[in-house]
């Protein structure tokens, strides 16, 4: 199997960082260490042309049990389009210092998956040309796609909060700006 | 008395006009409608045909918001130049022979003035809303009329130098009254020049960049709502009608036509501008928009040379047939 | 007439050396931006300096809402993601499901798939021709591609009830049979569209303003769109032969003839080319559909119920407590075994790929949604970058997007 081929070859290459292979109904799953996650991007790239970037997305592990892993993950999806293989490459990523390698120069594409990743899931990208809220607001609290971020908040946004009280403040006024007269 | 009767002129022309220009729009959504595989307005009347008045009436009613951060003395007069301007052009547009409210002898040239003027307006309109649309509409719109009143003017001297007048009667008098002594055989490139020139001049498809929908939102009107809106509206097809009225005098012998027809003179003349209009909606039914260098390009690389070389040929012409 | 009370007046500041660029704030209220899109601007006259685009107008968090619900509740999620071609979207998201939980899907049902797939697309790009041709100026394609998508939408409805939120697909099949009825209207519709497409053409193929607009414009090479990770007609269209049904065939693509059209020069005409003959492909697809669709059942055997059975129909079914799934499953297999899958499909935008993490419980533990709209907005800044407003609305047009479907 092709990917496999790949697969043992970066294990070959970069000794000690291939934490593992997982195959799982057909598709080649590597481990790597995120040490050195962006070099094996770039081989990827480069060496098996995996010039497509399918996917890229973090992985909230609080609930999952397994040794091999950590709070978070990230996960990137690659395709070659000349040699049609695909591969997966996960790397962990512990709770105490979620920072993880940006890929964003090998990928330009990937600016905004990365952003999307710290977003929703916390999870920092060195070297990221410009690391910033982009689904939710500036302001937002929180990172949605924890675990432990509840489906349905106790209380409503801030935001809401504040335009509420500026319609109870307003209220005295008609829509153009004078006065009303209380009855 | 002499007052009176001008005063009763005007008011005939201005109730016809507009009349015309309500119905104008009807046949503009009509034929588009058709040419779009759609029926256009069909709800008001028979046909829709009571549709104008009705738009008349609403958008007379609508709420005149003014934006707080206008520049409010301007954003009201901004359409009142737009539509005193067109409407001022009608004076010298002879209808038919002797079925003009001012025979003068610059007529031509009044018609370009009043034309340019009307440029202020919609300039006007931009900055006074005091809207980043509007800003760039209005800039656009400087622009675009810079450069087409050039072409524009040029693409006339032609009939000018053929006609020897600036008079209009006297333009359509000169052309004779044969179909072959219209002065678009002779000028068939100045005709083509002034037909894309007046298109521009008019802002419409495909140079309305003044008001590209999806790019400008509106354009320079997209902060006016209501009356002033429509003043636009009307303004803009007063606009078309007047550019109509020059290419059917200067270009297609005005009111003359193949027999006269007895107590409507003017027959034929509205026939030639209903035409022209025609042809304004087939355009904007079928043209995407240009973008706004090739518009520049166009006019200053085509139109210009194109023009220019119409001078020289017609005065090379005069010289050899004297 | 209104008139104010007060008037005021906002001083923002301005950088040095800034004084020459003019801030336009395109969107997210405006007609060519395709829904919620927001596009930031620094101008200097026409010509765009910076542009920056904002997305999340349209956020509804569907990957924190699918983690709560059951795979089969989800599909219909996946009608609001892209809700021009949601029947591309519920195919993908079934696809991937079935590869995560190995249900066997019936031939007759892959058919329907492929010929409701097509379907969509044909209604997809006619929606992109007809907006995109008006961004441009041309008003008159648009209604032309309203005519043949409305009745592509008629024959939804009478497939699934729905002309925009299908919900056709379910895990394992297909919801509804075609009738006799749908098929003869289809067979009408896949006879005389080529003749509608030459009619689009006839409009704006060869028209010098078209041409003048679209050539050269937004054009990017094949490395760079690479780099920039489009996907669909416009990495096509800069000459990378990659489509999903070609090279991870899913549905039964591979038992089809049809062609990927690529274009050479990247530009908005090339990609304008590729879409136009994909419609023909696609309509191609559907010719062969009508002619080869099986016989058989449209849900398979193993398919997982919806409904909660009131007493179990037969002993292979497990009792699952209401709380934790809506569905039934056979019991001696390990569908609910843990692991991850990514699967792709080619939907009219480009890739919308599913990843999925199975826990082992009902419910999807992470569903990442990879959907080509908002990677093609992030590819805007950069193509965006010193073309002139007019073009930058053609680059919305030509990218394809569907704001639905990026902020998700």
């Amino acid at each position: 199997m092709e990917q496999l081929g790949i697969a043992e070859q970066l294990r070959e290459k970069f000794t000690g960082s291939i934490l593992g292979i997982i195959t799982h109904r057909g598709q080649v799953t590597i481990l790597v260490d995120r040490k050195d996650l962006f070099r094996i991007c770039q081989v990827l790239k480069t060496d098996h042309k995996m010039t497509h970037l399918n996917c890229l997305c973090g992985v909230d592990n609080l609930k999952r049990k397994g040794a091999h892993l950590e709070r978070f993950e990230v996960v990137y999806q690659f395709y070659s389009i000349d040699n049609r293989t695909s591969l997966r490459v996960k790397a962990q990523i512990p709770e105490s210092d979620p920072v993880v390698d940006s890929i964003t120069s090998l990928w330009t594409g990937a600016n905004w998956l990365e952003r999307e990743t710290y977003d929703l899931l916390g999870i920092v990208f060195n070297n990221h040309p410009k690391l910033e809220r982009i689904l939710t607001a500036e302001d937002w609290e929180g990172y949605p796609l924890r675990k432990e971020y509840a489906l349905r908040g106790d209380k409503e946004w801030k935001g809401l909060e504040e335009l509420r009280e500026k319609a109870v403040r307003l209220r005295k006024y008609d829509f153009y700006g004078a006065q009303i007269e209380q009855e | 008395m002499q007052i009176l009767t001008i005063i009763l002129q005007i008011a005939i022309l201005l109730v016809i006009v507009l009349l015309h220009v309500a119905y104008a729009t009807y046949f503009e959504r009509k034929i588009i409608g058709h040419m779009q595989v759609r029926m256009g307005p069909m709800l008001v009347g028979y046909h829709g045909l009571l549709q104008p008045i009705a738009d008349g009436i609403k958008s007379f009613f609508k709420e005149d918001v003014i934006p707080a951060q206008a520049d409010k003395p301007l954003f009201l007069f901004a359409p009142v130049i737009c539509l005193v301007t067109m409407l001022t052009s009608l004076a010298v547009i002879p209808f038919a022979k002797g079925w003009v409210l001012a025979d003068i002898n610059i007529g031509l040239l009044f018609i370009f003035a009043m034309s340019s003027l009307a440029s202020y307006g919609v300039i006007l309109a931009g900055w006074a809303s005091n809207s980043k649309y509007t800003f760039l509409g209005g800039l656009r719109s400087m622009a675009q009329v810079i450069s087409y009143e050039i072409p524009l003017g040029l693409s006339l001297v032609g009939v000018m130098m053929l006609s020897g007048s600036l008079n209009l009667t006297t333009i359509v008098t000169s052309q004779g009254n044969s179909f072959s002594s219209m002065y678009l055989f002779p000028q068939i490139i100045g005709f083509f020049v002034f037909f894309i020139a007046m298109l521009a001049e008019t802002n419409r498809v495909p140079f309305d960049l003044p008001e590209a929908e999806t790019e400008l939102v509106s354009g320079y009107i997209t902060e006016y709502s209501g009356m002033r809106y429509a003043l636009f509206f009307m303004a803009e097809y007063i606009g078309m009608m007047v550019m109509a009225s020059i290419g059917t005098i200067c270009f297609l012998g005005g009111w003359n036509g193949p027999f006269e027809i007895p107590f409507f003179p003017p027959f034929w003349f509205i026939l030639k501008v209903y035409g022209f209009i025609f042809f304004f909606i087939w355009i904007r039914a079928t043209l995407p928009r240009y973008r706004y260098d090739q518009l520049m390009e166009l006019g200053w690389k085509l139109l210009i040379p194109l023009a220019l070389l119409n001078i020289l040929l017609t005065g090379l012409f005069k010289i050899l047939v004297h | 007439m209104i008139t104010l009370t007060d008037t005021q007046t906002i001083d923002i500041p301005v950088q040095s050396g800034d004084e020459d660029r003019y801030h336009l704030k395109l969107g997210p209220q405006h007609p060519a931006t395709h829904g919620v899109l927001r596009v930031d601007l620094d101008l200097d006259g026409e010509t765009i300096l910076t542009c920056d685009p904002k997305v999340g107008y349209l956020h509804r968090g569907f990957e924190k809402l699918a983690e709560h619900r059951t795979y089969a509740q989800n599909i219909v999620l996946t009608d609001r993601l892209d809700y021009i071609a949601a029947m591309s979207n519920n195919v993908g998201y079934c696809e991937a499901v079935e590869r995560l939980l190995a249900i066997e899907v019936p031939e007759r049902a892959k058919m329907l798939r492929v010929m409701v797939c097509e379907m969509s697309r044909i209604s997809s790009h006619l929606l992109w021709l007809a907006t995109h041709a008006l961004d441009i100026g041309a008003m008159t394609v648009f209604l032309y591609c309203f005519r043949e998508r409305e009745v592509l939408l008629e024959l939804f409805a009478e497939l699934c009830g729905a002309r925009l939120t299908t919900t056709y697909t379910r895990l394992g099949g297909v919801r509804q049979d075609v009738t006799r009825s749908i098929m003869k209207k289809l067979d009408k519709f896949v006879e005389d569209f080529p003749a509608c497409i030459e009619e689009y053409e006839t409009l704006i193929d060869t028209n010098r303003i078209w041409l003048k607009r679209t050539i050269g414009v937004g054009q990017v090479s094949a490395e760079k769109a690479l780099d920039l990770c489009l996907t669909g007609a416009s990495l096509r269209g800069s000459g990378v032969d990659y489509d999903i049904r070609k090279h991870m065939p899913y549905s039964g693509y591979e038992k089809f003839e049809f062609d990927v059209p690529t274009g050479e020069t990247g530009d908005t005409y090339a990609r304008y080319r590729c879409r136009m003959e994909e419609l023909r492909q696609s309509n191609f697809i559907l010719r062969q559909c009508i002619e080869m669709m099986p016989p058989g059942p449209i849900l398979g055997k193993d398919a997982p119920d919806l409904i909660m059975p009131i007493k179990p129909a037969n002993k292979l079914e497990v009792d699952v407590p209401a709380k934790n799934a809506l569905i039934t499953l056979i019991e001696d297999r390990d569908v609910f075994m843990e692991g991850d899958i990514y699967v792709a499909t080619e939907v009219p935008k480009g890739e919308l790929g599913f990843y999925f993490i199975s826990d082992g419980m009902g419910r999807p533990y992470r569903m990442h949604i990879r959907s080509p709209s908002f990677i093609h907005i992030g590819a805007l800044s950069t193509m965006g970058q010193g073309v002139m407003i007019a073009d930058l609305i053609a680059i919305i047009g030509t990218l394809d997007v569907v704001l639905g479907e990026c902020d998700r």
